[in-house]
């Protein structure tokens, strides 16, 4: 089952399901200070483990970066 | 308590605050910022770059957050929505960290706040815990309004952001100074020392600013310029400065003892 995602207002195609830790991992993003909102709303860290995508779900995945 | 900055319950020992924005690389950030001895540093939030080389620096490791104080701006958002939700996204990748810099701008020119937006996010934000800090206009009844809404430091622009263009209105600084009982900063268009000292002879708490020092030609250097001109205005400041007497001079040098004169 295919999971298709929009990250940063990309969409992402991926093979097989994911949870937002496999995602993650798949973004090479492991153990990177990020944050993730999902539908517009937080993924806590503690439940990225946990936490199932669906298809069509809308993530921002951020950072920071320099600024004033 | 004088030479401590206090800012929702916590004191730090300087009353710069820089932004981390304009440099040429990590390095210089770090560099600069501690000549500059601040010790709470603005940060953006923005989407990561997905196609991003492994293991390429971040920001805050060349600024960890164990040693500064991280406090994550919404430069670049346009209405309160997105501002707040910038910051939700801060706080969980800042590991519920609450302090945050609010600034919504109206106009992508002037880089003006737009205040009924700041003030309509100021109020989700402060409902949600959040400790917030507000850039905001020089208007000392929109000033009262964040403060009212629960701001926890109110920082009025100098003048345009990024513009270098100094202190314009101390006028309407020394308003919001005199009746605000959250810490004043001033937050954007500061341009060099001067401007910094100024600010803080006014009787603010603190002066937030990012390119006076990101582009001065030797940044470092400049970090040191704010750090001493900041300190040297509070001195002024709690020194209480001499009169002004238009047109009245006052020697200095005692008249009388002058050679050449019949006893």
């Amino acid at each position: 089952m295919e999971l298709l995602v929009r990250i940063n207002g990309a969409d992402r195609r991926f093979a097989r399901p994911l949870t937002v830790k496999e995602l993650v991992g798949e973004l090479g993003m492991e153990g990177k200070r990020i944050a993730i909102e999902r539908n517009g709303e937080i993924v806590p860290r503690s439940r990225y483990g946990e936490l199932a995508l669906a298809d069509g779900d809308r993530l921002e995945v951020v950072v920071a970066v320099g600024g004033g | 308590m004088e030479n401590r900055l206090v800012i929702a319950g916590k004191a730090y020992g300087s009353r710069l605050l820089v932004g981390t924005g304009k440099y040429r690389d990590f390095a210089e950030t770090r560099l600069a910022i501690e000549a500059s001895g601040a010790e709470i540093v603005t940060v953006a939030i923005r989407r990561v770059n997905i196609g991003q080389r492994a293991g390429e620096p971040s920001l805050l490791e060349a600024l960890p957050p164990s040693r500064y104080t991280i406090l994550p701006n919404t430069a670049g958002c346009y209405t309160a929505e997105e501002a707040v939700r910038t910051l939700r996204l801060a706080r969980e990748l800042l590991d519920g960290h609450s302090l945050v810099k609010l600034e919504v701008l109206g106009d992508s020119e002037t880089l003006f706040p737009n205040m009924p937006e700041t003030l309509a996010a100021a109020k989700t934000l402060v409902a949600e815990g959040f400790q917030v800090m507000v850039y905001c206009s020089d208007d000392p009844i929109q000033a009262r309004a964040l403060e009212e809404a629960g701001c926890v430091a109110v920082m009025p622009l100098a003048s345009l952001i990024g513009s270098g263009m100094g202190i314009l209105n101390p006028w309407n600084l020394q308003i919001i100074i005199d009746r605000a009982k959250v810490p004043v900063l001033v937050d954007a268009g500061i341009g060099t020392a001067s401007d910094a000292a100024v600010a803080m002879e006014l009787g603010c708490d603190g002066v937030l600013m990012n390119t006076a020092i990101a582009n001065a030609r030797d940044p470092v250097r400049m970090g040191r310029a704010m750090k001493l001109a900041v300190e040297a205005g509070r001195e002024a400041w709690l020194a209480g400065r001499m009169a002004k007497k238009p047109y009245q001079a006052s020697a200095s040098s005692p008249a009388e003892g002058l050679i050449g004169k019949t006893a």
